[in-house]
């Protein structure tokens, strides 16, 4: 039996990189949003510019659940390298789309799907002579076949079509053309729509479409940033130019014309790191962007600053690790290695945004932090994150917020003889009071080194000045649970002895399984980590639950490990739900690892007594 | 070295400079260097071409890597904020700093381990990228903190304390300097500070990268026979091209040497240096003369030192980024944070 689902659907697309295809399919997925549905689009691609296999999947979703769902209800197969396997993924009663201009052998095609075949390279050629207009107005030829089969108004996409070219007015009829080709060709050949389909709602409201990178790269804008020093590395890149973007839209002086900011493409992520460092202790907010590999590279220096205490955010794009990895695929493998970067005793501030909404949000925080902290901050995003688009609640900016800068002594108190000392811990917290360069003629200057000094930031190799400024560090990090975000608690319908831990996007997945637990009879209590340190709340949660899954996409549980850790908690009380193949971590996966693992909710295991 | 304080009370008599300051108030701490170490004499000179151009000394940033000649920010400007940041990384820290705040005057030590070897490619970028520093390598050709090991400016064939000779090529930072685009290069001495003071204030007041290779001998374990980095080796083939007096633009002297003799060049802000030629027709604004130059020399064993190339009218890393004159550390929230309503019309832009 075809499938029937109305706003409730996945449609996949297989194209080869570089034929065009992206703006189109963003066509299309933009075309469900203005027909009010919801919408979770992803990219699969591979790390390539040119001719290898590429796909973009649209989750039409009524109920808004944005995380990936897993299993694709109709294929549009543009790619012959991967027909196989792209066939082969449609869900029993799928839809198969393809293009029909070369006759596919019945071998090929499955019986238990409807198979919609039409001749887009034959009416391409008979349409155009030229081979690029061939290549790009076949996508949109399908987009207007899409429409017909899906029922979706081709009229909202005459209208995205003319604000895509805005401007460029000459190419917006030819496309119109187009579209209508495909949407005349399906109407007339095919019986439209098909069982799954979408109906107009009214689901958007005031929601946003964005990318995770470009929202926090707008965070930073609007946390006062003015340094970004970066290296390009998938998927970190487009961060540090949606960052560009954005100033030379917002942070240019009326008056001159001039920049108020700066940016450096370094010649590596060590420089990156490097020339952060130097602007954060010379006053100005500065960033880096980059991913895994990138945070290998800046070991040394992250030590430094944390030990220097230096103010610095970075955002890690995760990615597949190890080395090389999977450098186009999404992972939350960097946990640990932010956590405690450097060699010698470390620990870092980590922020865990979800979606572009905090992402933005916490991108500008991450600059109070670094200020009021004196340290680095990570902004763990991901690429699942990051270069995806997202519906997301609009951004949103309190006038009345201004920046902390933390604790700086300025020229008038250092005249009046405040007593400075770089590392004295003057108010308890272990945050010390510093000085900006060139403040006062014969006040307030200090050297800075990585190497130990006592509370006036004089040189020295004594044990006592070092250990003492080492626990000073710790006060400093206990000062920190207070102000990274508080996690947030979603509570199950009834009560229960099952607990979840989740972070960043692997939450939107967990949401929609919460629910589709709930229907089982399984209820979970769910705890979103939003900050590293933990605050006591994320022990308490734990204490209160028998059984505590912590759902992560990475394979050696990292965030479990750190809780094991860092909140004293018996391994056995915390069970890992693992997804790491580099695919989004769906609510599917969630939740079969957590029914079979919880079944009967057992009781902790015990452990085997071997002599 | 010494552990013996010296007194802080001075001569009513010390001479002072136009900010009433007198040499003391650009000392440091006390150098914890070999007795005798070269770094001590460019410390020495530092001071003395700060207090000469009468800098204001908390407006200096010094900034340095590691090793014996990164050590030394802490024995001069005590006054300055200075950083001691990591092996061969100067030169990012450094950027960042200045990118931050475009006043200040920034000053870069660093050694022949830290920007030949581990940080070469840091003092390359930095140079190509126009920072606006005097960027001096204390180069004694060794290792000296881990006590005695070739660096990358170690010639080749010249012989360790231990008699081993270093079968490498040698890296000249100058001639690197030089094809990067920086726009003040200059090599000198330790031992030679009637050419260094000027040079170092030359290179204070050039807007761009400026960059002096000074040699300077290692007395513990670069000072011997076999070394072409020890005080008789360089003193015996140093070849000067110019000697150079240095005049500020906001306090002129009059020149104590004969017209003729000497080459005016102006700087970007009003100051003066005069260039007495030693060596011939050289032409300090011809890079490509000054590569082959420096070769020549190096063929017949000789050192080039003195000012090799200047372009005084060159853009720095703000004036290619096109950044505001303010400081970007003294831009506020009003400056920087774009506020709701602009950030409404990006959402609207996002629907």
């Amino acid at each position: 039996m075809p499938i029937e689902s109305v706003n409730d659907f996945v449609i996949r697309f297989a194209n080869v990189n570089g034929s065009g295809s992206a703006s189109a399919n963003l066509l299309f997925a933009r075309s469900v949003m203005r027909m009010g549905v919801p919408i979770a689009p992803r990219n699969i691609f591979p790390s390539n510019i040119q001719g290898l296999p590429t796909w973009y999947e649209v989750r039409v979703t009524e109920a808004g659940h944005l995380g990936a769902r897993g299993g694709v209800d109709m294929m549009v197969a543009m790619n012959p390298q991967t027909w196989d396997k792209d066939v082969a993924a449609i869900e029993p009663g799928g839809y198969l789309f393809y293009d029909s201009s070369r006759p596919v052998p019945a071998s090929k095609l499955r019986a238990d799907v409807t198979v919609i075949g039409m001749p887009l390279t034959d009416i391409c050629n008979r349409e155009y002579s030229d081979p690029r207009q061939r290549q790009l107005f076949k996508n949109i030829i399908y987009v207007g076949a899409l429409a017909a089969l899906l029922a979706i108004d081709i009229a909202e996409i005459e209208k995205l079509i003319g604000e895509q070219f805005r401007g460029k007015e000459k190419l917006i009829a030819p496309n119109h053309k187009a579209l209508h080709m495909g949407f005349d060709y399906a109407t007339a050949h095919f019986s439209c729509p098909l069982g799954i389909r979408v109906r107009r709602a009214d689901l958007i409201g005031d929601k946003i479409f964005v990318e995770g990178n470009a929202a926090a790269a707008l965070g930073a804008v609007y946390g006062g940033a003015t340094v970004c020093a970066w290296y390009p590395i998938t998927p970190s890149t487009s961060l540090a130019e949606a960052f560009e973007r954005y100033c030379n839209r917002l942070r240019i002086d009326a008056a001159t014309g001039a920049k108020k900011f700066g940016i450096v493409q370094a010649e590596d992520e060590i420089a990156a790191i490097g020339v952060v460092v130097g602007a954060g202790w010379n006053g100005a907010r500065a960033f880096t962007a980059t991913s895994g590999p990138g945070i290998s590279l800046m070991q040394e220096f992250l030590g430094l600053a944390y030990f220097a205490e230096i103010p610095a955010v970075l955002f890690d794009v995760q990615r597949g690790g190890p080395s090389t990895g999977m450098p186009t695929r999404t992972q939350q493998s960097d946990v640990l290695l932010c956590a405690y970067a450097s060699h010698g005793d470390t620990k870092h501030v980590l922020l865990f945004p979800r979606g572009p909404h905090e992402a933005f949000e916490f991108g500008a925080l991450a600059f109070d932090l670094a200020d009021r902290l004196q340290t680095p901050i990570f902004v763990m995003l991901d690429l699942d994150t990051g270069m995806n688009q997202h519906l997301c609640e609009p951004f949103a900016w309190d006038d009345s917020r201004t920046l902390d800068r933390g604790k700086v002594m300025t020229a008038e108190e250092l005249e009046a003889g405040k007593d400075f000392g770089r590392y004295l811990d003057v108010d308890g917290d272990g945050v010390p009071y510093r000085t900006y360069p060139g403040t006062h003629p014969s006040r307030g200057a200090y050297f800075t080194r990585g190497t130990s000094r006592d509370r006036y930031a004089r040189y020295t190799e004594e044990g006592g000045p070092y250990q003492d400024n080492m626990e000073r560090l710790l006060r400093k990090f206990e000062t920190a649970k207070r102000y990274v975000p508080a996690p947030v608690l979603q509570k199950a319908a009834k009560p229960t002895r099952l607990g979840v831990i989740h972070y960043g996007s692997t939450s939107f997945a967990m949401d929609e399984a919460m629910a589709l637990l709930a229907a089982e009879g399984v209820h979970v209590d769910a705890l979103r980590v939003r900050g590293f340190p933990f605050s006591s709340e994320v022990s308490d949660f734990i204490a209160a639950h028998e059984q505590v899954f912590v759902v992560e996409q990475n394979r050696d549980a990292q965030l479990r490990t750190l809780l094991m850790v860092e909140c004293g908690v018996d391994p056995a009380q915390l069970v890992p739900v693992l997804h790491y193949d580099g695919t989004p971590i769906t609510a599917r996966f969630i939740v079969r690892s957590i029914a079979a693992k919880a079944a009967g909710v057992p009781a902790p295991e015990t452990r085997k007594v071997l002599s | 070295m010494t552990y013996l304080a010296k007194p802080k009370f001075h001569h009513p008599a010390l001479e002072t400079n136009d900010l009433g300051f007198t040499h003391r108030d650009y000392e440091g701490a006390i150098s914890t260097l070999c007795a005798g170490c070269g770094h001590d004499s460019i410390s020495s000179a530092i001071m003395r071409a700060c207090f000469e151009l009468s800098l204001p000394p908390h407006r200096i940033a010094k900034l340095s890597g590691i090793g014996c000649s990164s050590k030394t920010p802490t024995y001069f400007l005590g006054q300055s904020h200075g950083f001691n940041s990591v092996h061969g990384r100067m030169p990012s820290v450094l950027t960042g700093a200045n990118l931050a705040n475009r006043d200040l005057i920034y000053l870069g030590v660093s050694g022949d381990g830290d920007s030949a070897s581990i940080g070469f490619g840091q003092f390359a970028h930095a140079i190509r990228r126009a920072v606006n520093m005097t960027y001096i390598v204390e180069n004694n050709g060794v290792y000296g903190l881990t006590k005695g090991q070739f660096s990358a400016t170690s010639d080749k064939g010249s012989k360790s304390k231990k008699g081993v000779a270093n079968p490498d090529s040698p890296i000249d930072l100058a001639t690197i300097a030089l094809q990067l685009g920086a726009t003040f290069v200059a090599r000198s001495f330790s031992g030679d500070k009637d050419q260094l003071v000027p040079l170092i204030k030359a290179a204070l007041e050039h807007q761009g990268s400026a960059f002096i290779d000074c040699i300077s001998p290692c007395i513990a374990f670069n000072n011997h026979d076999g070394s072409t980095k020890s005080f008789d080796y360089v003193r015996a083939h140093n070849a000067a091209l110019n000697a150079l007096d240095f005049l500020a633009g906001r306090a002129p002297i009059t020149a104590d040497y004969a017209e003729g003799t000497a080459q005016p060049v102006t700087l970007h802000d009003g100051s003066t240096i005069r260039l007495r030629k030693l060596a011939g027709d050289y032409d300090i604004h011809d890079r490509v003369a000054a590569i082959g130059h420096i070769h020549r020399l190096a063929e017949a064993g000789e050192i080039a030192t003195g000012l090799i190339y200047l372009d005084e009218d060159a853009a720095d890393m703000h004036q290619r980024l096109g950044t505001v004159t303010t400081p970007l550390n003294a831009l506020q929230g009003a400056d920087l944070v774009p506020g709701a309503a602009a950030l409404e019309k990006i959402n609207a832009g996002l629907r």
